[in-house]
Parts: structure tokens; sequence; C-alpha cells
């Protein structure tokens, strides 16, 4: 599979070279459990406490601020419950109509057992309704989660804003970061935000490793109940080998963010000019400048992103949609619809998403294939003769 | 990713009788954009009456793009009254099977030859009488209780696997179960998932899966299966070819086979190989 042209980054990473180097001695060599009391076993422990130390790092927190998890899910589920149970009176939450599922679902099922949930909309360019977020906010409000960049457009919020409206009114204030971390800077120091979901596999760690960043005063109670790991935050013994590359990981990340963006910006920026130039009715989802900088949704008129996908998949491009079909669902995406791009286009549309391996090469090829395969499936398509013939 | 028979993966690659007929003798449309799917279908027949040529343009997915293409090779040469007995059924049979949630791609090919064909006689299509129960996809308790009757489908996943309905918001997901236990309880059946079989229709139901399901699956591999004997919830099968000297049998025996058969016949089968 070496041909694979991978822009589907936003669903997963390649693991670093360096983070499986890292790691690898943690497995048959240096097992130990972190908690025992012999030195095997501590050495293990200290390696973790070094992992926290460049996770914090990666997102100017304190180590003791960084509970390591098993996913992103699980840091969201974490955050969104421990705040239910510290503040058991109040039985209201706040949330957007975009989040990804851990949040979107869970929030589904709280509505069901009595919670009440308001979902903040979207524009048609993505952009987070604020005032109506604001205008949402009461003493009954027991937690704001809004996520930092979406997965599927790259939107970015305005987290800063928004954990100050709710730190004035004492309210918890959780972000999903899990598309932020490593695309762009997040500094926990600058605006009063109390619990932050990150994933290890979005930044080129494994899967199977996350951190919930849980600002020290911010009252929590384990998801995970069991042993003292992760002082007593989250039981379960440590997944050792993989939050030490999830350090690793974060270090990398962290030297990307300095010397790396620029770059990453001007290829997708470069993909998604060629694409909108080279491929008439189109339509970019999102707003331009508001984007993490790796990240091009783009909606293909009369045309359906299963087939798009496929073809893309026979020339070895990884990519995905917000189409009904490859969501398994009738449905496209929840993301789309919130944001009313019509029918017609979400059922067309394609993320491609890039990571700091990405070359300018497999940018040119895939703008140089896109073209041809949106053309051909437009050929088979009863509607495209009719709006060919309107546009041209 | 779904998993797509090489025939329809042919077929959506390399689609047969793409585009228009001038001066078509019926042509049928059907479905919309936004319902993510939709196929316009023409025809044109030669002096004896039979289908000389069969084209489409379509709107969707592979499934869908693959299943048109099907349907238009499997027109060519066929009288009207020989095309009218095509049924969805018979169009994802020819792609090898489809996959279940996909299965509204063969109705949609159904739909559109239907409709080409009373375009053809100059009649019109009988709106669908009945209330509409799906919403989003605006379909109507008749024809969820027709699609219930013609492909046996039990539960409200299969319903909206077939026509769509209860895709959407989900609210209509009561009155399709209603529908479907109405349907099995006047035919004086016993309610879905309950009903017992009989040994010939397991027999039969066994061979069935065992031809639509295994078979075209192990020949990719070299290899085959031969339904030996039913005793009970037992199924005895000989493995054939390089299924019979592969060291991953007992694997595809235990994990495919069985798990199939379970799935389209009955939940209680187990498989037994047996060896010459």
């Amino acid at each position: 599979m070496n041909d694979v042209i991978y822009m589907d980054n936003n669903a997963t990473t390649r693991v670093a070279p360096e983070v499986v180097e890292e790691m690898t001695p943690f497995f048959s060599e240096y097992y130990g459990n972190p908690s025992s009391m012999h030195t095997f076993g501590g050495m293990v422990g200290r390696k973790i406490e070094e992992a926290r130390e460049k996770v914090a790092a990666l997102i100017n927190a304190d180590p003791g601020e960084i509970v390591f998890t098993s996913c992103g899910t699980e840091s969201d589920s974490s955050a969104i419950w421990g705040a239910l149970k510290a503040n058991p009176h109040k039985k209201h939450i706040v949330t957007t109509r975009v989040e990804h599922p851990a949040i979107k679902n869970l929030c589904e099922h709280l509505e069901k057992t009595g919670y009440r949930v308001t979902w903040v909309p979207v524009d048609r360019e993505g952009r987070l309704d604020i005032d109506y977020l604001y205008g949402s906010l009461s003493d009954e409000t027991a937690v704001v989660s809004v996520m930092w960049a979406n997965n599927e457009t790259g939107m970015t919020f305005p987290v800063e804003q928004i954990a100050r409206a709710a730190a004035e009114r004492g309210i918890v204030f959780h972000t999903d970061a899990v598309q932020a971390v490593g695309k762009i800077p997040v500094d926990v120091k600058a605006f009063p935000v109390n619990m932050l979901s990150l994933s290890g596999h979005k930044i080129h760690a494994p899967k199977g490793v996350g951190a919930l960043y849980l600002r020290k005063g911010t009252k929590f109670s384990p998801f995970l109940i069991g042993g003292h790991q992760e002082g007593g935050r989250r039981g379960g013994t440590e997944n050792t080998a993989s939050i030490i590359g999830l350090g690793r990981a974060a270090g990398l990340a962290a030297e990307h963010l300095a010397s790396g963006a620029d770059r990453l910006r001007g290829l997708r920026d470069r993909l998604e000019a060629k694409i909108m130039e080279n491929i008439p009715n189109t339509l970019l989802n999102g707003a331009k400048d508001m984007r993490v900088p790796n990240t091009v949704s783009v909606s293909f008129e009369y045309v359906e992103g299963e087939a798009i996908l496929l073809m893309l998949d026979q020339l070895g491009i990884c990519a995905s949609s917000g189409s009904a079909c490859t969501s398994g669902s009738l449905e496209p995406s929840h993301v789309l619809r919130a944001m009313g791009v019509p029918f017609t286009a979400a059922h067309g549309s394609v993320r491609l998403s890039l990571s700091r391996y990405t070359t300018e090469k497999e940018v040119d090829f895939v703008a140089e294939h896109l073209p041809g395969i949106i053309e051909r499936l437009r050929q088979m398509s009863p509607y495209w003769k009719g709006a060919a013939s309107r546009t041209v | 990713m779904w998993e797509y028979t090489d025939k329809v993966k042919d077929h959506f690659l390399n689609p047969r009788n793409v585009g228009e007929i001038e001066g078509p003798d019926g042509i049928g449309e059907v479905g919309s954009m936004a319902c993510g799917d939709a196929l316009k279908l023409a025809f044109k027949l030669d002096e004896n009456g039979k289908i000389a040529d069969a084209r489409f343009q379509t709107f969707g997915c592979a499934s869908a793009i693959a299943s048109s293409s099907a349907l238009t090779e499997m027109l060519k040469g066929k009288s009207l009254e020989e095309a009218e007995q095509i049924t969805n059924e018979d169009i994802a049979d020819y792609l090898g099977g489809l996959p279940r949630q996909k299965m509204h791609c063969s109705v949609l090919g159904r739909d559109a030859l239907k409709k080409a064909i009373l375009n053809y006689r100059g009649e019109v299509e009988v709106q669908p009488e009945g209330n509409l129960v799906c919403e989003c996809f605006g379909v109507t308790d008749k024809q969820i209780e027709e699609a219930v009757r013609e492909n046996n489908l039990r539960s409200v996943e299969d319903v909206t696997s077939y026509i769509k309905a209860g895709g959407g918001c989900e609210n209509c997901h009561g009155d399709i179960q209603k529908i479907i236990n109405d349907v099995y309880q006047r035919a004086g059946d016993e309610p879905p998932k309950q009903k017992k079989l009989t040994n010939i229709e397991k027999i039969k139901k066994v061979e069935e899966t065992l031809e639509r399901e295994i078979k075209p699956a192990l020949r990719k591999d070299g290899g085959n299966i031969e339904l030996v004997d039913v005793d009970g919830d037992t199924v005895y099968v000989k493995l054939i070819g390089t299924c019979a000297t592969c060291t991953a049998s007992e694997l595809t025996l235990k994990t495919y086979v069985e798990q199939k058969l379970r799935e389209f016949v009955t939940p209680e089968l187990v498989v037994e190989e047996v060896r010459q």
C-alpha cells in the first residue's frame, strides 16, 4: 500500500516513525506497571510523567492538569459527566449543532434522560451564532461544550470569547479540541477553559490514547472508577506505550506548529485554489479564513460523494465525504445540514485533510485527477446537462 | 467502506449504456437530488416489439450507477412483457448481490423501468394511494406495505434499506413497525423474528443463501461449497477447490458461512464441515 495518497488526516493520521521508536521498548523490554513499587515499574512511571509534561507544554497547561484517557470520546464523556455530577442541581447543557458524535450523541442521550439541551446553530458558512449562545446561558446551565475546530469543515469557533462568557456566569466550559490541537496554537492559560479534550491518533500518535485537560480547581468526578491512577481522576492501568508515544507526538506537533504550519497552509490553499478554479459548480464549505490550515471541504453539485470517493480510491487517494451513502444513513452529514448546504450539494461533498507528511506532488496529483472524476460522474448524471447549459 | 461484489465494481467503473436515446419509445424518471439518487431510463423497441436499446443517466452512489447499468443490460432483447417481470431482487442478483443497506438502489431501477413502460403505453402512473408515513422521503403506508410484502421485510431497518422510509428524522419508526406487524398478522403469520421455519423452508433458505451470498464470494478465491445435509439446526457442508485445502477453511466456515446463514436463515444454525 505504498502508493496511497493519504488525504484523510482528520479521520486518523500516520503514527510518526519517531513515535514508534519511542514506544517500542515499552512493550517487551520495559513492561513494568507504573504503579509498582519496584524500580522496574517506577521507571515506566517516570516516562509517563515526562509524556505528561510534553502534552501539557503543547497546550501550555501544568502537567498536573493532564489526565490520560483512551481516546477523544472518553475525554469528552469524562468532561461532560464530570461537570454534570459536580453540578447535580443544574439541568441545562449548551452545545452546538455541529459537534462530533462524541458530544452530539452524548447530549442527545442526556436530553432523553431529563436534561435540557440548547443546540446553538451555525450560519451558511459554518460560523457559530454566538449571540444565540449567550442568550441561552442561565443559572440552570451546568456546562457549555463547544468544539474548537470542526472535523468536517475545519471551521474554528471563538472558544476564548465563549469561555469568558461562561466563566462570568460561573458555568463550566469544555471544548472538544481534538481537531485543533497540533493544527493551531492552543494556550489554555490565555482564557478560562475548564476542560479540553484531545486525541492521540489525530496528531501522529497511535489510536487508543487521548487526554483531558482539567483546569486546577475544576470540580470533577472520575468517569472510570477504579484504581488511583491519574491522581484518582481516571482508574485503569495506563496504556503506557501509547501514552509515551503521545508525549513524543506532542513534542513533534509543537515543532511542526513553530516551523511547518505555513507550509501546510500553503499546500491546502494550493489544492483548494486548483479545485475551485478547475471544477465548475463547486461550493467551498466553511468560511475561508476561519479554518484550521489542513482541511478543505467542497461540494460538487450534481454528483454523489460515495461515487467520487470510490473513483478516488481507484487512484489510491484516500478522502472522505459527508454524503448520505458514506455516512451509512440516508441523510447527508448533520454538519452540512446545520450549515444549510442544500441537499443537492451536500450529497456531493468531499473532505480532503492534509498532514505535515503531505507533499506538493501529492496535492498536484489529486488536483490533476479530481476534475476528470467529477466530469465523468457528471456525464452520467441526469441533472448535469441542464445545469451545464445554464452556467456556461 | 462498502463491500461491493466485483460485478458491482465493474458496472460502476465501466458503466454500460450511459446516455440518452433520440426519440425513445419509453422514458422513466425516478428519485431526486434531495433524496440522494435519481435515475432516468429510456428504451427503444425494434420492429418485433423487443427492446433494442436501453440507456440510463444516474445521479447516485456506486451501487445506484451499477444497478442502472445492469438493468440496461438485462433489458436488451426482452419484450415489454418479459421486462415487466424484472424485480429489484433480479437486478441485485444480476450484480452478485448488493449490500442490504443499498437495496434501495435496485428498487430505484425497478421503479424507473415501471415508469418507462407506463410511459410507452401512454398510461399515467397511478399515484400511490394511502397516507404519507415518511415525510423525509415521501413514502406512503401503501408503498411500505407493498415493499414489506414483496421482499419479506422484517424490521424497520429493512424497510429503510429497501425504500428509504424511516431513514431521515426517524419519527415514523413506530408507524413503520406497526405496518410490518399488520402485514404479518393479516398473513396469519406470527410476529416477525419468532417465526419458526419448517424443515423444507429451512433447507430452501439455506440453499438460496449459499447460492446468493456465499458461493460468489468463495468462487472469487477459487473455492466452492456444497450442501450435504441439514439436520435440525446443524448444516453439513463440504468445501471444494481451494477452500478444501485452505488452512483458513475453519475460519471461513465459522466466521463467514455460519454468519451469513444465521443472518439470512435463522440465528440458531451451526455449520459443520464434512470431510472426504
